[in-house]
């Protein structure tokens, strides 16, 4: 059975129905790719997923319980970080606090010790700005310390929110890249991306989302091909 | 000279009061963005609860070394208590309402607790004396001026919960939850934070400070005019002003902010002219709100997006 199950996921704002009735699933080990524009559900699907929001209608389970409807720091207790759209980082926190606050219901501290050194060893950058004001990083660190912050949770399912966005095309590689590591380490991420060709790269599965539903499903390196979603999503013509 | 170190006293003391009402109007606006015009009260609830447990244990006419203590830890829990029973009957179903919402229901539940308070069942309408619990005699004399152990009891106490509050602040875990709620609160629930439980908790430690506060001004200035009288409502304007102009949310500027106030008004008071003493405040408060709307000690925050 899937590690994460989305059946019929809707989701209203208001007035507005953002979500109408999305199905997926996640398997454990998996990176799963949630593509498409500006607008098309994508942050509210992982909100949904996390508990920022309720769905209206439809179910979210996970590792076999039904966990729609619970509150956000419930879920983080079973084993699933967001890091979200925004990065969400604590700027009035120093940096070592921002990413111990990743580990905040953890009691093991000889363990989190230990995975804290993992997650910097991925993050030379973060390590040396420990005691700094974490509200002094650039773009593309704090994005690292949303990351590394997530992973300090040790979670079973990483959920990632556009971690490219708004950073200079190197580092958009560097981070593709540490996702890349973090997945070969056995962590099941669920990413959502507007930069639909970095996605589908390091992605076993990607959906395309269109004003609230999924109107492709496959495997990354098919989607990756395929001309209509070339067109549209890859800037291919 | 006499009447500056006499002033120099009374003013430390007082500034110490309003310092640590100020901490919960500052606390709950950290971590709820709202003022919480109620607080006020829960400081005149403080001093009027440690009245009426004195009562009770028989302690009117003369009390044992260990009363202050007992009646000390007793206003504290009551109001903590009380405090939590308000947020969570008045304040957390408006938590996704309109800012001014919650501040109207604010003005409501200081209405409610000024009234109540006076109902013949509770505190009633008369002015009581609040029995002294420690020794009132003068303590020791310095350059001509008679230090009472109460003022002294007064500064130490006040000391010692700030220092205590800003230790559970920046070094505890609750502290750094509630930081991190009183920055971002959907970012704090992912990390696992339950937020609704940081907010009870950040309200009852507050008011567990305006309780404190309640009795040490008991202590020191003995009457207590009944709970709907105005002078409650002026001392809790004052500590309100003084978070203000330290920087609201800002713990450390909240103390400084109350010594600073105690000091203007006894100072202006001895000076210029004690009729104005309320005045005083009110105009420096114009003055910081003109230069630096942020307070002495608030950081304009700066976003990086």
């Amino acid at each position: 059975m899937a590690l994460l199950e989305v059946t019929d996921l809707n989701v209203h704002y208001g007035g507005i129905h953002a979500l109408r009735g999305v199905n997926f699933s996640v398997a454990q080990g998996e990176v799963v790719t949630l593509i498409g524009a500006n607008g098309a559900g994508k942050t509210t699907t992982l909100r949904a997923i996390s508990g920022l929001i309720k769905p209206s209608k439809g179910t979210v389970t996970f590792g076999g319980k039904v966990i729609s409807g619970l509150p956000a720091h419930e879920i983080v207790a079973l084993g699933m970080a967001h890091a979200p759209e925004g990065r969400g980082i604590f700027a009035n926190l120093s940096v070592e606090e921002n990413l111990e606050m990743g580990a905040f219901l953890r009691r093991d501290h000889a363990a989190v010790a230990q995975d804290k050194e993992k997650a910097l060893a991925l993050f030379p950058r973060i390590k040396e700005r420990l005691a700094q004001n974490a509200g002094t990083l650039s773009g593309g660190e704090q994005q690292m310390l949303a990351i590394a912050r997530a992973l300090l949770s040790r979670p079973k399912l990483l959920l990632l929110d556009e971690p490219s966005l708004g950073l200079a095309p190197q580092v958009v590689a560097l981070i593709f890249k540490i996702i890349r590591t973090i997945a070969a380490d056995g962590t099941t991420i669920l990413l959502v991306e507007q930069n639909a060709f970095g996605a589908l790269k390091v992605a076993n599965t990607g959906h395309v989302l269109e004003v609230g539903q999924l109107v492709a499903s496959g495997p990354a390196a098919q989607l990756a091909t395929d001309d209509k979603i070339r067109k549209a999503y890859l800037g291919v013509h | 000279m006499t009447i500056f170190l006499q002033t120099f006293v009374n003013a430390l003391a007082l500034g110490s009061l309003y310092g640590l009402i100020a901490l919960g109007y500052t606390l709950v606006y950290g971590v709820l963005r709202f003022i919480n015009f109620a607080h006020s009260d829960i400081f005149m609830i403080g001093a009027w609860i440690s009245f009426t447990f004195t009562g009770w244990l028989g302690w009117s006419t003369g009390a044992p070394a260990y009363a202050l203590p007992v009646i000390l830890v007793l206003a504290m829990g009551f109001c903590a208590l009380l405090a939590v029973a308000i947020e969570q009957i008045a304040y957390k179903p408006l938590r996704k309402a309109p800012r001014l919402n919650v501040l109207i229901t604010a003005i409501g539940v200081s209405l409610f607790l000024q009234n109540t308070g006076v109902l013949k069942q509770v505190f009633g309408t008369q002015p009581q004396r609040m029995p002294s619990l420690v020794n009132d005699h003068v303590m020791f004399t310095l350059a001509g001026v008679g230090v009472q152990f109460v003022d002294v009891l007064v500064v130490l106490l006040a000391g010692a919960l700030m220092l205590l509050l800003q230790w559970m602040v920046f070094r505890t875990r609750l502290g750094r939850a509630m930081r991190a709620v009183s920055f971002d609160e959907r970012t704090a629930s992912l990390m696992g934070i339950n937020v609704n439980q940081v907010i009870s908790i950040t309200f009852g430690i507050g008011s567990a400070l305006a309780a404190a506060a309640g009795l040490l001004y008991a202590l020191k200035y003995g009457s207590l005019k009944q709970s709907a009288d105005a002078t409650w409502v002026l001392l809790g304007l004052k500590a309100f002003v003084a978070a203000v102009i330290g920087g609201i949310g800002n713990v450390r500027g909240a103390v400084a902010g109350g010594v600073l106030i105690g000091f203007l008004e006894m100072y202006g008071a001895a000076y210029l002219s004690p009729h104005l003493k309320d005045v005083y405040v009110f105009v420096v408060l114009i003055g910081v709100l003109l230069v630096k709307p942020s307070g002495l000690f608030g950081k304009a925050v700066v976003e990086k997006v």
